[in-house]
């Protein structure tokens, strides 16, 4: 079964047609890259999967996206959806509080009290994305004082700390220096395990090393998803071949 | 060459205007505390602060502001508990959840409050606040209570305005990374976009302090004058900037004195709590 499956989804921003009938279904446990150049949608549709679309004045959305078959728009409780579609942003936005109470925040939203049970939640959530060695002794310490690197894992940590079962992520390494976004790569891999990922990246070489699946976005249409393999050797359409040759983007 | 020495001319013009804020400061502060000094020494800094007896015209004089400092903290104190909550939450109200529209019309109202005169508030709280004080708590209305009341209203614009601009100072991402993870608006905003933003809602409720301890017109007007010490919220008492006004004019020699004293305490109070603010917007600019 699929964990997402969009059927004929379009999105518009006032009059701006940004997604155009995009339909994709996406396998749990799976690593799924979006590429395309900017302002393609990539990023908007990554955003429809958690909804965080909502947010903004004057969008539409209309199709539907089932995930375990049912659909996220229809009598869903979207804050439940959010805590079971985690997500990771472009730029490290940790909050401006201890490393502790970062990967606290969401647990304690959802009830959990326990000082027991929260320190174990944040072990884990460390642990889970390799930071835990890092940040083990300045877990009272403000999060604003880690690299950037360490502010985009405690951010896949926190994301974590709720026990989510899909993680989108943002162009997560964009703003992480080689060796951050190395570390960052290798926790994708692990996490796919437990997890569905979604990820939207600039970088092609990013999505060859860490997709299983490779979806191409141009100007709000999704023009190809294949297997990573099949797509970056094979691409069928010639948009898709001339964008991954490097011809335009 | 000519050329050059005007511009030097009008360089040293702009800096006397620039100065003359702080010649003011400069000499405010020398008048009151030089003013205040005589009476501080001749009573004794410990019967002048701490005195509990202020009878400045009796056959044997009392000069103590301890009544008038406990009325200024008093009806401060209670200017914040009512001021304060009323105004975060104003805030936050303006800065998240309030529609486009209804926000032109509250946000102007809310500056509004801000720019009428102390005397009209004073107006406000004896045809209102009093009457409503004597008539549900009892005494005579005019008490610590009704001037809390009062000056809880008044700084109300500075706490609104200076907490929503701290708010929106938030970076949105904090916002958006609190909803990714499940939140509700209200958690997102009380839990990380208000905690975000607490230097500069802090620095708000310490300017409204600072104006709650200066105010005198309206205070004057509601808060019954009485140079005493009392906790009890119904009744009366007098604060620092009222004990100089009602005063001063029949006031000579030491007595005089000891009311531009009362002066030099207010103000040290005040630096106390400007100081306070600047620090805190200190910190507030460089944690964004």
């Amino acid at each position: 079964m699929n964990k997402f499956e969009i059927n004929n989804l379009d999105l518009h921003y006032g009059d701006f047609h940004a997604l155009k009938n995009i339909n994709m279904q996406i396998k749990p446990n799976t690593v799924t890259a979006f590429i395309g150049p900017s302002g393609c949608g990539k990023s908007t549709f990554l955003r429809t999967l958690n909804r965080m679309n909502d947010l903004v004045e004057g969008c539409r959305i209309t199709g539907e996206i089932l995930m375990d078959g049912k659909n996220i728009y229809e009598n869903t409780d979207v804050n439940m959806l959010r805590k079971d579609v985690g997500m990771v942003f472009q730029k490290p936005n940790p909050f401006p509080m201890s490393v502790y109470n970062n990967i606290a925040y969401g647990p304690r939203t959802h009830g959990i009290t326990k000082k027991a049970q929260l320190d174990e939640i944040v072990e884990k959530s460390l642990r889970d994305a390799a930071i835990w060695d890092e940040v083990k002794d300045r877990l009272h310490k403000s999060a604003l004082g880690l690299s950037g690197g360490q502010q985009q894992r405690l951010c896949i940590a926190r994301a974590l700390a709720v026990k989510p079962q899909v993680l989108l992520m943002d162009e997560p390494t964009s703003a992480l220096d080689p060796i951050s976004t190395a570390k960052v790569e290798d926790l994708v891999l692990e996490l796919k395990r437990d997890y569905t990922i979604v990820m939207v990246t600039h970088n092609m070489q990013q999505a060859m090393r860490a997709s299983d699946e490779t979806a191409f976005f141009l100007l709000g249409e999704m023009v190809e998803k294949a297997s990573t393999e099949r797509l970056f050797s094979a691409p069928q359409d010639k948009r898709c071949e001339d964008y991954i040759t490097g011809r335009f983007g | 060459m000519n050329h050059h020495i005007k511009e030097k001319i009008a360089e040293y013009i702009f800096l006397a205007v620039a100065l003359s804020s702080v010649l003011a400061v400069v000499l405010i502060s020398v008048f009151i505390f030089a003013g205040g000094m005589p009476a501080i020494k001749e009573i004794g800094i410990t019967d002048f602060v701490f005195g509990t007896k202020w009878k400045p015209t009796a056959a044997a004089p009392y000069y103590g502001v301890a009544p008038m400092i406990v009325g200024s903290l008093l009806i401060t104190l209670g200017a914040v508990a009512i001021g304060v909550p009323m105004g975060i939450f104003s805030a936050v109200f303006l800065s998240d959840f309030c529609p486009d529209r209804l926000h032109r019309i509250i946000n102007p109202a809310v500056n509004l409050l801000a720019g009428i005169p102390s005397v009209i508030y004073g107006f406000f709280g004896i045809v209102i606040i009093v009457p409503f004080v004597r008539n549900v708590f009892g005494g005579n209305g005019n008490s610590i209570l009704a001037a809390s009341i009062l000056l809880g209203i008044m700084i109300l614009p500075t706490i609104v305005s200076v907490s929503q601009a701290a708010l929106r100072a938030v970076p949105s991402a904090y916002y958006e990374g609190a909803l990714a993870l499940g939140a509700t608006k209200e958690q997102a905003v009380f839990k990380v976009v208000l905690p975000a933003a607490k230097s500069g809602v802090l620095a708000g409720v310490i300017l409204g302090i600072g104006r709650s301890i200066g105010e005198t017109m309206a205070v004057q007007m509601v808060a019954g004058n009485q140079p005493r010490i009392t906790f009890d919220m119904t009744k009366g008492i007098r604060t620092m900037t009222t004990n100089i006004v009602l005063e001063m004019a029949e006031a000579a020699d030491l007595h005089r004195s000891a009311l531009i004293a009362t002066g030099a305490l207010l103000f040290l109070f005040i630096l106390i709590i400007n100081s306070m603010f600047f620090v805190l917007k200190r910190r507030m600019n460089s944690e964004h």
